[in-house]
């Protein structure tokens, strides 16, 4: 029998309630196996002394950008980014060329992400081409293998398809994750509105157009009692609607992504496309506030938006580039920052990681349980690194992080056991 | 100024790169090019051999004229590319455009475009002087600079003057730029104008926001006032452009919170009965023409400067 052991990590499995040093984690037949008192002769132990072992980590919110723009990313490369970062699985929104938005195309991302480095959950079109207008086939995607809707990329403006997307969709059970953002107020804008794109000469987005929609969603809950995944979540405003309705017991959840809780808006300064996203860097004062909602459990994930463009959508005036940025290969050393600095324990950043994302998308994973595929991250957190270009795994190299200076990083990645990643020294 | 002082800029994109010593030097140098203009052979070799391709990507009438005007009249070989003759209507991109110019050897590209920020991203890819001739919302350096010219003519010196700037501060480059210029200069700015074309935060590029026009002009050595539009990109930012004359023109009334001898300038084009009455901008105050003589003498400043006009270097910007 295929015996891999981990020996002596510091295993970190908060859905176990569980978080002790010097633990081995057995591996059997790419399954999470129980310990035994002999060790089989052909087993491979690892050690790991010093290390975490954590259940795989998943990221719900990413851009693989096949079918259609496979010259920025394929299934093939991001799920290598994906590994890369200590992900093990990944949901891919539906914006691709075509549209997700039909049981062909759910079909197609999950034949090309057959023997690739993550899984991948489909998340498929709240409305038919995500234009807002009518429901897209939401039944057949489900029965073909989507796990949730989305039209991100693009706000559902018209708040009764919104509900109707809500009611229609729970009976499926796909969770509905909403791209927030009030067009009105947003048309035009590249960045966040305040003395900085004032200086720079930009239109500002407020933090209106995301709190607005971010209520209406909120509202629609309510309404419906039908739960809501608010999607990159990047303002102050919106936190405080969060907060205020998870006390009122609203099915509300939310994720936030690493940018919003390490960079600001200053980063815009000298046009650079690479801090360019939507929603835009914020201020300091949310950025605080993103810190501090993921320690009182306002946000419930960090998800990456993981979203690569190449030179042709970057390197052009600041106003006509793409928003997004690639994000799997950051996530971990951008969130162990927390952690390092005392603000989030270990435990937390498995549950942002990894537990609540498999929770709310309903699928397997986020824990170490026994006798569930050996999904398994192992986290060097001390380990530096440079992010310099040649270490981009991803085919797209749109980051703010580049050149950065980074602390902490998943040094091997394992996929129902078998490896997808090994940086072991 | 400091004696061990030389202008060091290889690229003009804003009044934010540069020094209140920088604003000096290249007053002193326009002042000093003026009277060039003022011969009966208008024209020194001082760039002869030099090729200045003036690139509009935004139609433009009197600043692109002007900097081929200051070319000209320093013997510098010009070229015009605007956006209708230009690749960018065939989906060139613009660094692809620069660098094609760039491939027959201009020694300044003088650039108007209609996105902020746009020059910065030339001189990454280009060796070429860049001079810009308005970016977006961004900043209009010369603009501010041939501003500051005139009103230094008049007043002697900037220090110590409050400017008032009025209308839409939002969606000018010329506020932007001439607010950092000012300040830098030692002049306190003053901005009025309805809320919805005073951008958040202008404050911390120095300018002090006023609820009321007729505040923002109270004993003001200079009143500026700036082209509006109704409404901009389906943005209704005023109800009518008679509702904003009304209580948000410059006329004769206004004026008399300023200063008697108060400097009226725009930096045109002037929509007359609109930001400013008629009888106001022909008025005895108002130095709306001697911007333009001084927008030459400004331009032709920059040109030689970025030149080398002395010992340059190129490791700013």
């Amino acid at each position: 029998m295929n015996t891999v052991i981990l020996k002596n990590g510091r295993l970190i499995d908060p859905a176990n309630n569980h978080d002790k040093e010097n633990t081995d984690l057995w591996i059997q037949e790419g399954l999470i196996a129980s310990s035994q008192a002999v060790t089989p002769d052909d087993a491979i132990t690892i050690d790991l002394q010093g290390k975490w072992i954590v259940p795989g980590l998943i990221d719900m919110h990413v851009h693989l950008r096949e079918p259609g723009e496979e010259y920025k990313e394929t299934i093939a490369s991001g799920t290598q980014s994906a590994a890369a970062g200590g992900f093990t699985a990944v949901a891919c929104m539906p914006n691709t060329h075509p549209v997700n938005d039909c049981a062909t195309v759910t079909r197609y991302i999950l034949e090309k992400s057959q023997n690739c480095d993550a899984r991948v959950y489909p998340v498929g079109a709240i409305s038919a081409k995500s234009e807002g207008k009518g429901l897209a086939d939401h039944g057949e995607m489900k029965e073909a293998g989507a796990v949730a809707l989305s039209d991100d990329g693009l706000p559902v403006l018209d708040s009764q398809l919104m509900r109707r997307a809500m009611e229609y969709s729970a009976s499926y059970q796909m969770p509905i994750i909403s791209h927030t953002e009030e067009l009105a107020l947003s048309r035009n804008g590249c960045m966040n509105e305040g003395s900085t794109s004032t200086q720079l000469g930009l239109k500002g987005i407020p933090n209106a157009a995301e709190a607005v929609m971010v209520y209406r969603d909120i509202a629609l809950s309510e309404l419906t009692g039908v739960a809501i995944h608010i999607a990159h979540v990047s303002t102050i405003d919106s936190l405080n609607l969060i907060r205020e309705a998870k006390k009122r017991g609203v099915k509300v959840t939310a994720e936030t992504a690493p940018h919003y809780f390490t960079l600001t808006d200053s980063a815009v300064t000298g046009y650079d496309t690479n801090a360019k996203m939507s929603p835009p860097l914020r201020s300091d004062l949310d950025k605080e506030t993103v810190i501090k909602a993921l320690v009182d459990g306002t946000l419930d994930v960090i998800a990456t938006d993981h979203a690569p463009h190449s030179i042709l959508e970057k390197e052009v005036e600041f106003s006509l580039a793409a928003n997004g940025i690639i994000g799997l290969e950051t996530s971990v050393p951008l969130t162990l920052a927390l952690v390092h600095k005392g603000i989030i324990s270990a435990g937390r950043m498995i549950e942002l990681l990894s537990v609540n994302p498999a929770a709310i998308l309903g699928v397997t994973g986020g824990s170490l349980t026994i006798g569930h595929p050996a999904d398994i991250t192992v986290i060097d957190p001390d380990k530096t690194f440079c992010y310099t270009p040649d270490k981009i795994v991803s085919q797209s190299a749109n980051t703010p992080f580049l050149n950065w200076q980074l602390r902490g990083k998943a040094v091997l990645t394992l996929l129902g056991g078998r490896t997808t990643y090994n940086d072991l020294d | 100024m400091d004696t061990e002082y030389f202008f060091r800029h290889k690229h003009i994109l804003g009044i934010e790169q540069l020094s209140p010593d920088d604003i000096h030097h290249i007053l002193n140098t326009a002042k000093s090019l003026k009277e060039i203009s003022n011969r009966s052979i208008k024209k020194v070799p001082t760039l002869r051999g030099k090729t200045i391709v003036n690139l509009f990507f935004e139609p433009s009438t009197r600043t692109r004229l002007s900097f081929e005007v200051a070319a000209k009249r320093m013997s510098a070989d010009t070229f015009n590319i605007s956006a209708s003759t230009s690749s960018a209507t065939k989906g060139e991109t613009l660094i692809d455009t620069a660098k094609n110019i760039e491939a027959m050897n201009p020694d300044i590209i003088v650039m108007r475009h209609a996105y902020s920020g746009a020059p910065l991203l030339l001189t990454r890819h280009i060796d070429a002087s860049i001079i810009n001739a308005g970016d977006g919302t961004h900043e209009h350096p010369s603009q501010a600079l041939l501003d500051m010219l005139t009103v230094q003519e008049h007043k002697k010196s900037i220090n110590g003057l409050k400017i008032a700037i009025l209308g839409d501060i939002s969606h000018s480059r010329v506020a932007r730029s001439d607010i950092q210029g000012f300040t830098k200069m030692g002049a306190k700015v003053s901005i009025a104008g309805p809320a919805t074309f005073i951008p958040p935060g202008i404050e911390d590029l120095g300018a002090e926001v006023c609820s009321t026009n007729t505040e923002a002009v109270k004993d003001a050595d200079v009143v500026m006032a700036l082209r509006i539009q109704k409404e901009r990109q389906n943005d209704p930012l005023i109800p009518s452009l008679r509702e904003y004359a009304t209580f948000f023109g410059v006329d004769n009334a206004l004026l008399k919170h300023a200063r008697e001898d108060a400097l009226i300038m725009h930096p045109g084009p002037i929509n007359r009965g609109v930001e400013m009455s008629p009888d106001v901008a022909d008025g005895s105050r108002s130095v709306i023409l001697e911007q333009v003589t001084n927008g030459v003498a400004v331009r032709m400043a920059l040109l030689y400067l970025v030149m080398g006009g002395e010992k340059n270097s190129n490791s700013d910007n």
